[in-house]
């Protein structure tokens, strides 16, 4: 069950548990849906965009523990960030666990991740990698004003 | 050497009595381990497995056969011919259709139930009429429905059921009226297990005049099918689930009713003969077969219905049902877990959810430990909707899953609650 370990580590079935900013944000100015049609993940991400920075992030929406877990400390991690930063994070969250990093070895990749690495083990289980990007995908249609999103 | 006949295939044994341990031998694919674990398959609704003796059909029909069919006047293609005609004799007699030409070939229960739909719906029906369908089919007969009542301003109905997964009966009976032009329902649902009162269905649409289609994708593989006996009209159903490959499946409908329906595509084979100003249709079945088929697919499903026919059906049919009683009574005792679909009438599928655990994630757990079951909506969203959950875990049995495999399962779903605990 090792794999297992580290695929459902303390820290994400803490979130899946307890998930934070989880709710409607009545001061969203940026909002998108994220759909996964193969298992029913569905959630919306609200962002309150002030002066090309995240001020206020939330979520709402059901999944899977990986999704829940991924969105809620995706919205701890991008408060305050500036629209830049969460792009790149989205990057090297995505590089993490899809195994496709773009970023070069210098700048090591999983650097400015800190705790959102426990999620690393997530690229062990390819069908479940959907799962813990879809929350970044749509913050980041969210980011750019698109609508509605779907994984597949 | 090109006229030797190799003998097909040895023909299976007949078993007396019902030994599960024998009849897994037949199996190959469930001798692998999976994560360092035996295999324990458990989702045979989606696609169950394939003995060997249909493995070997295949294999013959690609080393000895090989060729295309009703076309060469050459020895492969009388063969393939020969072969593939054989199959639909055997389909014949698996669900007891009176000629074989009403036993259409289809890619499978989807292609079968679009066929109808083109074939006879859109010829057929038109504005203001309405076609009754269930709450608990699959989208493979919803969509269709759906995308017809659109194209003809006709109407879909639906049978709604109770908190157990069963039809209303009384609510069909609403339902039925002068408007009514089809009726199309599921046999066994493969979301909940319930198995559907079709022949009284049947007998009710008929008063009505109105033809009936059932998606027998689902019982083909548990239940012994008289087409005869229920008098349905329409028949679907998909070789994949019924210990044949994939590509293979069967659309069977009334001589009366497929003379008179549209062709579904047109192509070779489908023609009496073809002229620019016209085209005459050719004769049943092959008016509904444009194109070359899943010639080695369709000639395993006459295999698989051959090995159906050596073990004893009422014994692995009994056999199936005690699977299923002991799994519901194990997992109905683990703290948290609930069943979706407790039906009076079930066969060998059991959908269940966890508190505040998603199924996607038992799934992930039960794999590891070498457990395939689904995970999801089994392409039947309006159940979901219905016992309003986002999605279920679904354990389906077959005749070769044995108790031992149960219990493996249900050890690891209370694994699954401790993680979350
Ligand atoms: C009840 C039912 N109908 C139709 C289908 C569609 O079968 P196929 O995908 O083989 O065409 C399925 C398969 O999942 C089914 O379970």
């Amino acid at each position: 069950m090792s794999e297992l370990s580290e695929l459902y580590q303390q820290v994400i079935l803490d979130h899946n548990k307890k998930p934070r900013n989880f709710r409607k944000l009545e001061t969203a100015n940026h909002s998108a849906e994220g759909f996964n049609p193969l298992c029913g993940d569905h959630l919306t991400v609200y962002l309150n965009l002030e002066e090309g920075a995240v001020k206020e992030i939330s979520f709402e929406g059901s999944g899977c523990a990986i999704s829940k877990a991924a969105a809620s400390m995706m919205t701890q991690a991008l408060k305050g960030k500036s629209k830049q930063q969460a792009e790149s994070l989205f990057k090297e969250f995505h590089g993490m666990v899809a195994g496709d990093s773009v970023v070069s070895d210098e700048e090591d990749a999983s650097d400015g991740l800190g705790n959102l690495k426990v999620f690393s083990g997530v690229r062990e289980f390819p069908v479940r990698v959907k799962c813990a990007t879809l929350p970044w995908h749509t913050m980041h249609a969210a980011l750019n004003n698109q609508a509605l999103i779907s994984t597949e | 050497m090109a006229t030797i006949e190799k003998s097909v295939v040895s023909e299976p044994r007949v078993i007396a009595g019902f030994d599960v341990e024998r009849v897994r031998e037949d199996f190959p694919v469930l001798r692998q381990t999976v994560n360092g674990k035996p295999l324990v398959y458990l989702d045979n609704a989606a696609s169950s497995q394939v003995p060997q003796v249909v493995i070997d059909r295949g294999s013959v029909y690609l080393e000895d056969e090989h060729s295309n069919i009703h076309r060469g006047v050459h020895y492969l293609s009388q063969k393939a011919t020969t072969a593939y005609e054989g199959a639909r004799e055997k389909v014949k007699r698996f669900i007891n259709a009176r000629e074989a030409k009403e036993c259409i070939f289809v890619r499978g229960a989807t292609e079968g139930i679009n066929l109808v739909m083109h074939g006879h719906g859109r010829k057929f029906i038109t504005s203001g009429d309405e076609i009754i369908i269930s709450a608990m089919e699959h989208h493979a007969n919803i969509v269709p429905w759906q995308m017809l009542c659109e194209e003809k301003g006709a109407r879909l109905r639906v049978i709604p059921m109770n908190d157990a997964g069963e039809l209303l009966m009384d609510e069909y009976d609403a339902l039925l009226s002068e408007r009514t032009k089809f009726v199309a329902v599921t046999h066994i649902s493969n979301a909940l297990g319930t198995v559907n009162p079709i022949k009284q269905m049947i007998d009710q649409a008929h008063k009505y005049g109105v033809p009936v289609l059932i998606d027998g994708a689902q019982s083909a593989p548990h239940l012994a099918v008289d087409v005869q006996d229920l008098d349905c009209d329409f028949f679907a159903f998909s070789g994949h689930k019924m210990f044949a490959p994939t590509g293979s499946g069967v659309i069977y409908g009334k001589a009366a009713l497929l003379e008179k329906m549209n062709p579904f595509q047109g192509g070779g084979d489908m023609i009496k003969s073809v002229t620019f100003e016209k085209t005459i249709y050719g004769d049943l079945p092959n008016k509904f077969e444009a194109g070359t088929p899943a010639i080695a697919s369709q000639i395993g499903l006459g295999a698989a219905i051959d090995y159906l026919s050596s073990i004893d059906r009422e014994q692995a049919t009994a056999h199936e049902q005690e699977l299923l009683r002991y799994a519901t009574e194990r997992i109905t005792a683990i703290e948290g877990v609930r069943v979706i679909g407790t039906a009076r009438e079930k066969t060998s599928v059991l959908s269940f959810v966890i508190d505040d655990i998603h199924p996607h994630d038992i799934g992930t757990i039960l794999d590891q430990e070498g457990i395939a079951v689904r995970a999801g909506h089994h392409c039947a969203q309006p159940v979901m909707q219905r016992f309003n959950v986002p999605a279920t875990a679904r354990a389906s049995f077959a005749f070769y899953n044995t108790k031992e495999e149960v219990d493996v399962l249900a050890r690891t779903i209370e694994k699954v609650v401790e993680i979350f605990s």
